[in-house]
């Protein structure tokens, strides 16, 4: 069994840890004797989503974000539609994340086009606007995620997309409506670094197993000794919530 | 009479923190002067018969800051500078305000030079208010992005700053960091460049860490004929054909020794054979950073030999203390490039280490700690006999070396004392420990540190 992945512009996008997201699927995968390729597309290179089971992009800054747009708007952005439609597994991370939606209006008021992946849209108040910024802690399929958020952007979902889970602690989407992240199909966005899967195991085994049943449609992980991963999320629970920033703009 | 409110209320605030040993007394002075006297630095700034000098950049401004002071002492000047790590205004205000005598001049006026570190942020602010003679740049790497932001708005911030200062102020420039050589482009008066010319230094590949790789002019991506670490080499744009500029001072030989590193500087006025007790690349480029910034202050060779040799380490920046029998070594690690640069210095002689590393996520540390998941740990495989972390986030700490396979799982211990204290034991007596802690684990290891050696001569630092 293998798992293919695709990163998106791992030179560009790729400002807050996200190789930990790299390194935790392949740790995973190899653990239980699932190979794992990764294959980089940076800017110019085709997408052939059919050649991958998972598809990940992370968070940049904005001037490379630009960058990335335009890349997704002449070349990526298609085909990375179509794939979702089809059931393809995405994680998309901060910048990534914001880019998958309709469209991100920038702190100067230019707007980005997204792909469309998810029905949602983010808007940047303004440069004078706090940015949201702390440890947040996200309730998800009856169990926590752990991870850092920092985003001046804030993301608002439209019809047919769902949170990908409710803030324990933290800011989430946009301060104001509890959501984190958002869930279409097999496509999952989110504001979490940290880096957001080696300290959350269980969402990146939901990924990996997602990823692998389109082609495998009976697979099932094997469990991991989680002990240092376990102890890390709880700590970062921990943390998150001691601490007294549960702060939900109102 | 605000100013000599200003002046007594600050050396007042200096030594009763002293005597209360608060920290070694660093950031309420400045406070308290600042508080009296808004206009405090840019009036005693003036002061200064020789002017100012500020030290900014991600990574090396003590070092650099230090290095300099101590040829400027060679040749016979007196500096006022802020201490390690005070460096935003209220920094340079307690600087001034304890130097100088309570009417507002300094004894030896003609003689005084401020060298001031200057953090990244602070830097238009204090470029104001100082009016410096020279500017020296380090390096400009990710940080605290939570704190500082991204790096682009650093390097604009710096941008605007460079624009602002006296057309008769030198920029001091690092030609092998393709963001600061380009800050060249926006200045008004004189340029010197300083890079490393000793090709055998150069590594594969850029690191993960490294950030810069895009062309500051045309934006395509940079090629680099040599990598010697992070994005720091010597680059080119194959597009647009922006390139490494030729630099004033360069470093043609670099060795390492025994207990440092061997330098060949070479001036427009001749060469210069520097002996520095430090360790690491790094270490080489703030040498070439405070010897340029004492070019371009008119330093004469000699003193700047005899500041490199006459070097000693600020805590926490390599220096060596001896602890119930152990050799242990404090070296502060901050972000992605530095910390892989300090990994690479420790094991580079390939015999096993005894090591602490303790990362905390307060605000002067950076809340965001996925910064550890760009350092290369994976340099620490085979290589370490003992590996014990601390601080707020240990198990953060103790996933990622997971990650990187080191020998054996390291003791998580948050405790800062506890830790240190079994990392001594682990230490073999008459052994070297490694202690690698973000800045206010520093702090508190420095505390303790000071209590079990003894050495009161820590609260005194400069």
């Amino acid at each position: 069994m293998k798992l293919r992945l695709a990163h998106l512009y791992p030179k560009l996008m790729n400002i807050y840890g996200d190789r930990g997201n790299i390194l935790c699927l392949e740790r995973r995968c190899r653990e239980r004797g699932i190979q794992f390729e990764v294959e980089a597309l940076e800017l110019g290179d085709k997408l052939n989503a059919k050649e991958f089971d998972l598809i990940f992009i992370g968070g940049a800054q904005d001037v490379e974000q630009r960058r990335v747009a335009d890349d997704l708007a002449s070349l990526k952005g298609a085909p990375l539609r179509e794939a979702v439609e089809q059931g393809a597994t995405l994680l998309a991370v901060c910048g990534g994340y914001q880019l998958m939606g309709r469209f991100y209006r920038t702190a100067e008021g230019e707007e980005l086009p997204g792909v469309g992946v998810f029905d949602l849209w983010t808007r940047h108040p303004g440069p004078r606007a706090r940015r949201f910024i702390g440890n947040v802690v996200v309730e998800w399929q009856g169990k926590t995620l752990v991870g850092f958020e920092n985003h001046g952007g804030r993301t608002y979902l439209g019809e047919g997309v769902q949170p990908l889970g409710r803030v324990v602690a933290g800011f989430g989407n946009n301060g104001e409506d509890g959501g984190e992240g958002a869930v279409r199909a097999n496509a999952h966005g989110t504001y979490l670094h940290g880096s957001l899967l080696p300290k959350n195991p269980a969402l990146a085994d939901h990924l990996i197993e997602t990823a692998l049943r389109r082609r495998h449609p009976d697979v099932s992980l094997a469990g991991l000794d989680d002990r240092v991963e376990q102890a890390a999320h709880a700590d970062a629970v921990r943390l998150a919530t001691r601490r007294g920033i549960i702060a939900r703009g109102g | 009479m605000r100013r000599v409110a200003a002046i007594a209320a600050a050396k007042g605030a200096a030594a009763l923190t002293r005597a209360l040993r608060l920290g070694g007394g660093t950031a309420l002075p400045g406070l308290v002067a600042e508080r009296i006297d808004p206009a405090i630095v840019p009036q005693m700034a003036r002061r200064l018969g020789q002017g100012s000098v500020i030290v900014t950049g991600t990574n090396g401004k003590t070092t650099t800051a230090r290095l300099l002071r101590n040829m400027l002492e060679a040749a016979g000047l007196r500096p006022v500078a802020n201490r390690a790590g005070s460096n935003l205004m209220r920094g340079i205000a307690a600087a001034l305000a304890e130097s100088a005598q309570l009417t507002g001049g300094f004894p030896g006026a003609q003689r005084r030079l401020g060298v001031f570190e200057v953090d990244e942020a602070t830097l238009p602010e204090a470029a104001a208010a100082l009016q410096p003679r020279a500017v020296v740049f380090t390096n400009l790497f990710r940080d605290q992005l939570d704190r500082y932001g991204e790096v682009e708005h650093v390097a604009a911030l710096w941008r605007e700053s460079v624009q602002v200062l006296p057309a008769s102020a030198t920029l001091v420039l690092n030609a092998d960091d393709p963001s600061i050589a380009s800050l060249a482009q926006t200045a008004r008066g004189p340029v010197l460049f300083y890079g490393l010319e000793d090709t055998t230094w150069s590594v594969e590949a850029l690191e993960h860490a490294a950030d810069a790789r895009w062309c500051s002019r045309c934006g395509s991506e940079l090629s680099y004929a040599a990598v010697f670490y992070g994005h720091i080499g010597h680059w080119r744009c194959p597009d647009c054909g922006l390139t490494r500029p030729p630099v004033e001072v360069a470093c043609p030989r670099l060795t390492e020794e025994p207990q440092g590193l061997g330098l060949t500087i070479a001036l427009p006025s001749g060469e210069v054979n520097g002996r520095l007790p430090l360790r690491g690349l790094y270490n080489a480029y703030n040498a070439l950073a405070a010897t340029t910034t004492a070019v371009a202050l008119d330093l004469d060779g000699a003193a700047i030999e005899k500041g490199l040799a006459s070097f000693t380490a600020a805590f926490g920046r390599q220096e060596r203390l001896l602890v119930d029998g152990r050799h242990v070594q404090v070296i502060l690690a901050k972000n992605p490039a530095g910390l892989n640069q300090v990994l690479r210095t420790i094991t580079s002689d390939g015999s096993p280490k005894d090591l602490v590393l303790l990362l905390n996520d307060n605000i002067a540390d950076g809340r965001d700690v996925s910064w550890i998941w760009d350092v290369d740990f994976e340099l620490l495989a085979g290589q370490t006999r003992s590996l014990t972390v601390s601080g707020t986030r240990a198990w953060d700490m103790a996933l990622r070396l997971k990650y990187a396979r080191v020998d054996s799982f390291p003791a998580v211990e948050p405790d800062a004392a506890l830790a240190l204290r079994r990392a001594l034991r682990e230490t073999p007596e008459g052994g070297a420990l490694y202690v690698i802690p973000t800045y206010t684990a520093m702090l508190r290891v420095r505390e303790l540190l000071a209590r079990w050696s003894r050495a009161a001569a820590f609260w005194q630092e400069d």
